[in-house]
């Protein structure tokens, strides 16, 4: 089904018990037929915010629009126009995925034999109809991941909420959830709202990414866009004999400032761009330092999420409140 | 798409409580096989009581036979509540609730699963008592209203779970509050008849705990026939006891599914 509104949010915000802000005023907007890639690292308030506007949670400030309709007051319209996978695939171990789907379709209503094509072809597309009359707790990660996939679609939305869809799958999988991402946004022109920790995914998927730290949004726009906002490129030198570390630094940091590399490594963003490359290697020969890897950083989403916040996507939420242990969804 | 009429809601729901119940052995089978154990157990040890002089049936078997049923509603407390709790915490009740399921359907649904398992314990517990030896004095209607009874028992023990896991979201939590209710039993008039029990404190409890008058229900179509008031208390109570936890319930569901 083709989307005609999308989603918008103005100064949309969650504060749970206890006066925890979980998201803080949040403005979106999310044109039809577009994937939204929403970054941040975990207890960031991505998944509050898809709890918001799946109607699953009501907002405690702010309003939302989805599909149209105001999350808050038109909440079974915005039911019916949008499919969601929300954070675990949130499937019955004992049921089979056949059952799943017949579940899913009786209670949208659908008529008994529409019920059957309908669970036959999501089946197909999500490549489980081998799979179908085995129990749910007998899948791998990735066959779940795609039967939830699959019971989102039951009802043809035109809105598609993928939570963390690719956590702790495998890159094969990954790789299949994506293609089948890209194929609904593209043939179907649904729009697809995901949250994800994953740079890359983000990279690779989203037509235009935002990105969320401690319920703030801090940066929204295409990838090229936010790497372009960070401009130039970085180098990264290893040196062959660690005692050479402070002379590599050294002759680096006359071509730019020094930013976070690995640890045996010396980093520098270059202030002419990458045509320096190649006065970088002539400086360190020049000062005969021999190196163990060199290697160029073009900006990345990382990069964007480093320069907004001060600090690196890797590892951010580690010691913030995890998305997982946010108060249940129950009003305040 | 419509979200079609609740009852179609409730049998698609209940099929799933249903076949979910169904498998899961290791939580049925207890349910069978623990209340038959320890009916065996007190009829062994306490089939002398039947000779206290005022006990209401010469047959330990016969007086004993009733707190099966209670104890096998008691697993419908745990079950029901635990399988809610998971729904709870793998999301699963997420899910349902963006369908344009009804609050109502996902409640009578869940509880089909309890009274299919009622109804399998309390044929059992007869069969078992039938083959014993025991004849309820009610005779083969009282044989459907011992079931029906036991049902009901269940199902109010059931809704008892259900709000427990909305409430809690913890199947853990479920668990740990089945020795609570176990205290309930004990402290009933399972054992003895209350006019039998000479300490005063323990006859005050019995006769003030519920449990005492659902299990005197189900007794008296056993032991005594067509007893009016032990009927009407039991079903009274067994009635009641489901209005409340399933009032309790659907006002603990619409907190759980804040959805607007």
């Amino acid at each position: 089904m083709r989307d005609a509104h999308g989603i918008q949010a103005e100064g949309l915000a969650r504060e749970f018990k206890g006066g925890i802000r979980a998201v803080d005023g949040i403005d979106l907007s999310v044109a039809p037929g577009e994937i939204f890639g929403f970054l941040g690292p975990n207890g960031a308030g991505k998944s509050t915010t898809v709890h918001m506007l799946t109607t699953l949670l009501p907002p405690t400030a702010g309003t939302a629009r989805v599909a149209g309709f105001d999350v808050a007051h038109e909440g079974a319209q915005v039911r019916s126009a949008i499919g969601a996978a929300l954070q675990e695939a949130a499937l019955d171990p004992l049921l089979t995925g056949n059952e799943h789907l017949r579940l899913q379709t009786a209670l949208h209503g659908m008529p008994k034999a529409e019920r059957r094509r309908r669970s036959d072809e999501l089946l197909e597309r999500v490549g489980l109809t081998e799979a179908a009359d085995r129990k749910v707790r007998t899948y791998s990660g990735g066959m779940k991941r795609r039967l939830d996939l699959a019971l989102a679609l039951v009802h043809g939305p035109s809105i598609l909420f993928l939570d963390e869809p690719t956590t702790g799958l495998d890159p094969q999988s990954r790789n299949a959830l994506w293609t089948e991402v890209a194929r609904l946004a593209r043939d179907d022109g649904v729009t697809v709202f995901l949250t994800t920790q994953y740079l890359e995914e983000a990279d690779v998927l989203a037509d235009r990414v935002g990105i969320i730290d401690h319920g703030k949004i801090v940066a929204d726009g295409t990838p090229a866009a936010l790497k372009a906002e960070i401009g130039r490129p970085s180098v990264e030198a290893i040196p062959a004999e660690p005692a050479e570390r402070a002379a590599v630094a050294r002759t680096l940091e006359r071509f730019g400032a020094s930013v976070p590399g690995s640890p045996k490594g010396v980093a520098v963003r270059l202030d002419g761009g990458e045509e320096q490359l190649a006065d970088v290697v002539r400086a360190l020969d020049a000062e005969g330092l021999h190196l163990q890897h060199l290697q160029l950083h073009a900006p990345t989403l990382d990069d964007v999420f480093l320069a907004k916040t001060g600090r690196s996507l890797e590892g951010a939420g580690d010691d913030e409140l995890d998305a997982e242990s946010e108060p249940e969804p129950v009003p305040a | 798409m419509t979200s079609g009429p609740l009852l179609a809601q409730v049998v698609h729901l209940g099929r799933r409580s249903v076949l979910r119940t169904l498998r899961q052995p290791v939580n049925v089978v207890p349910s069978f096989i623990f209340p038959l154990i320890l009916l065996a157990v007190n009829v062994g040890g306490l089939e002398s009581a039947a000779r206290i002089p005022g006990f209401p049936t010469d047959s330990y078997l016969d007086f004993a036979l009733a707190f099966t049923f209670i104890q096998g509603a008691l697993f419908a407390t745990t079950n029901a509540g635990t399988d809610l709790a998971r729904d709870i915490q793998t999301g699963f009740l997420n899910r349902l609730a963006l369908t344009p399921m009804k609050s109502a359907a996902l409640l009578l649904g869940q509880l089909a699963g309890v009274i299919a398992l009622a109804l399998i314990q309390a044929t059992l517990y007869l069969t078992i008592g039938l083959v014993a030896g025991v004849r309820p004095e009610s005779g083969v209607l009282g044989v459907f209203v011992i079931v029906f009874l036991g049902v009901l028992i269940a199902l109010g023990f059931g809704a008892i779970g259900a709000f427990l896991a909305l409430r809690t979201g913890s199947g853990e939590a479920i668990q740990a509050l089945f020795p609570l209710f176990f205290v309930f039993l004990f402290m009933s008039s399972m054992n003895l008849p209350r006019n039998l029990i000479e300490i005063d404190w323990f006859r005050t409890v019995t006769t003030i705990n519920p449990v005492s008058y659902l299990i005197e229900g189900i007794r008296s179509l056993i032991i005594t026939g067509w007893d009016a008031q032990a009927l009407a208390l039991g079903f009274g109570l067994a009635g009641g006891i489901a209005a409340i936890a399933l009032a309790a319930a659907s006002i603990a569901l619409r907190g759980r599914l804040a959805r607007s």
